[in-house]
């Protein structure tokens, strides 16, 4: 593997790199194993567009550890945005697929960058409509900071101190990109 | 992509992209229709009222369906039970209901160019639920989408449309939209109901159903408008029947595993004989399914603040 530069790119900096993101992944994926005392009662659900990759990353570490497959959903929160409405242009809607009952079981929530806690608020919505969870938790590669609702992430990859103004950009495989998380010095608009 | 647009007026002025993002909008909504809880909270707050001039039972029922899956608040008015038999212009019925803080308008009205009209004279968003003879536009939607849906793709496909097409908005708004997406258009029946230089649309025109069905991939019966015989459209139902309607034995005469669509409600024997309607290659009742997740997707794209 190249091994990416450190230096930063146009004001962006790296933050973790391919070796550090795997690392990390597999860390969740014990920790998830340990405080469920296995897959039995667990669920994983990946926030689009960027947690359903993460998602199933965790779930093929989770079935190389335990030899047990999680079943994995996907869900779109644009229903359930407290923006709805104030927005001029309605965000495009992706499809919500969750295959499975969520009722009783413990459903991981899957995101890549943890914020402001409003997409996390919109997904635990979302997530209550389909039916009652026995417990929520929450898994995220970066947490940035600057929550504006109380919520707490339950697994983290890494915490980044970050200035409101600063982007966190998490660049994954699937997405034809080489595992990544950078960080772009105030750049105008589309923080996340 | 957003639907920069307030109404939803006709099918000749949207975009193939337009087309493509109501289609896709509609596909991800049908996921809540199948949900135990069905209902999301995309619309709270807004009230969609349905102002129906005219009789309709399933596109009304269907919108105001769409509407309460979205949370909106929905009114019904229909002119029956209003001002209106006592003379109100459409505009000042509209402008009223606007006055009530009507997000959206969904109109259905006898004359052609109401919802143009209304569009221009009111803030709200209107959608064109059918307009006399112009066009219809969730309806074709929401057949655009069940063929999708079905047969995947529009490139060469052959369509086939049947019956009274001079004064079907049904039929022309499907026109304009399978045009835009590629599809092979052909129009049947007897020539009092062709309109003339539909030629010029790009379409096929055939007076004989056997010729026309040979090899389509998709069979869309109109319904014929029985009110209109005395019109001398057409001689006696049972003639109209006999050279018009679809049998078990024509639809042989498709591709297999053709698709037999209906916008309803079905004259059973006269334009379709009941053991085609119920038949499987029959998606009459995917069609309605179909219309609440297209109209809940038009909702959703048209409701952005203004």
């Amino acid at each position: 593997m190249i091994a990416p530069e450190k230096k930063a790119r146009d004001q962006e900096t790296l933050v973790m790199d391919a070796s550090e993101v795997a690392r990390a992944l597999t860390r969740i994926a014990h920790e998830i194993l340990e405080r469920n005392k296995g897959t039995q009662e667990i669920a994983l659900v990946g926030i689009r567009t960027g947690g359903v990759h993460l998602a199933h990353r965790l779930a093929r570490r989770i079935q190389e550890i335990e030899r047990a497959q999680v079943p994995i959903g996907e869900l779109d929160i644009t229903l359930y945005r407290d923006d709805l409405g104030i927005r001029k242009d309605q965000p495009v809607l992706r499809k919500t697929s969750i295959p499975f009952n969520v009722s009783d079981l413990n459903v991981i929530l899957v995101d890549d960058v943890l914020f402001t806690g409003r997409t996390i608020r919109a997904a635990m919505d979302g997530l209550i409509d389909l039916g009652r969870p026995a417990e929520i938790q929450l898994a995220v590669l970066v947490d940035r900071g600057h929550r504006q609702l109380p919520i707490k992430a339950t697994y983290i990859g890494k915490n980044i101190p970050t200035s409101r103004e600063e982007i966190v950009h998490v660049y994954l495989e699937e997405e034809g990109e080489e595992d990544r998380v950078v960080l772009l010095k105030n750049a105008s608009g589309g923080a996340r | 992509m957003s639907l920069k647009r307030k109404d939803l007026v006709s099918i000749a002025s949207l975009t193939l992209d337009e087309i493509t993002l109501i289609l896709d909008t509609a596909d991800s909504f049908k996921e809540v229709s199948g949900r135990e809880i069905k209902k999301v909270p995309a619309l709270r707050g807004k009230t969609v009222v349905n102002l129906f001039f005219e009789p309709s039972t399933r596109t009304r029922t269907s919108f105001e369906l769409a509407a309460k899956r979205l949370s909106a608040d929905v009114i019904n008015f229909s002119p029956s039970s209003s001002s209106v038999v006592k003379g109100e212009t459409l505009l000042d019925t509209a402008r009223n209901i606007e006055a009530m803080q009507a997000d959206i308008i969904v109109l259905r009205h006898p004359d052609a160019g109401a919802a143009e009209t209304l569009a221009n004279g009111v803030k709200s968003s209107v959608i064109n639920a059918g307009d006399g003879w112009h066009e219809h536009p969730t309806q074709a939607l929401l057949d655009l989408f069940t063929m999708r849906e079905k047969k995947l793709n529009f490139k060469g496909l052959r369509v086939a449309i049947v019956g009274d097409i001079a004064h079907s908005r049904v039929a022309r708004s499907n026109i304009f939209g399978l045009s835009k997406l590629g599809a092979e258009i052909r129009a049947v029946g007897p020539p009092t109901m062709i309109p003339v230089h539909l030629d010029r649309l790009g379409v096929r025109v055939y007076y004989d159903l056997d010729e026309a069905l040979r090899g389509v991939d998709v069979i869309m019966m109109l319904r014929l408008q029985l009110e209109r015989q005395g019109r001398a459209l057409f001689p006696s139902i049972r003639e109209y029947s006999r050279l018009y309607g679809l049998t078990a034995e024509r639809v042989r005469l498709a591709e297999a595993g053709a698709l037999v669509m209906h916008p309803g409600p079905v004259n059973r024997g006269v334009e379709m004989a009941p053991e085609v309607a119920d038949s499987f290659s029959s998606v009459i009742l995917d069609q309605v399914a179909n219309g609440v997740a297209v109209r809940m997707g038009i909702l959703y794209l048209l409701s952005g603040a203004n």
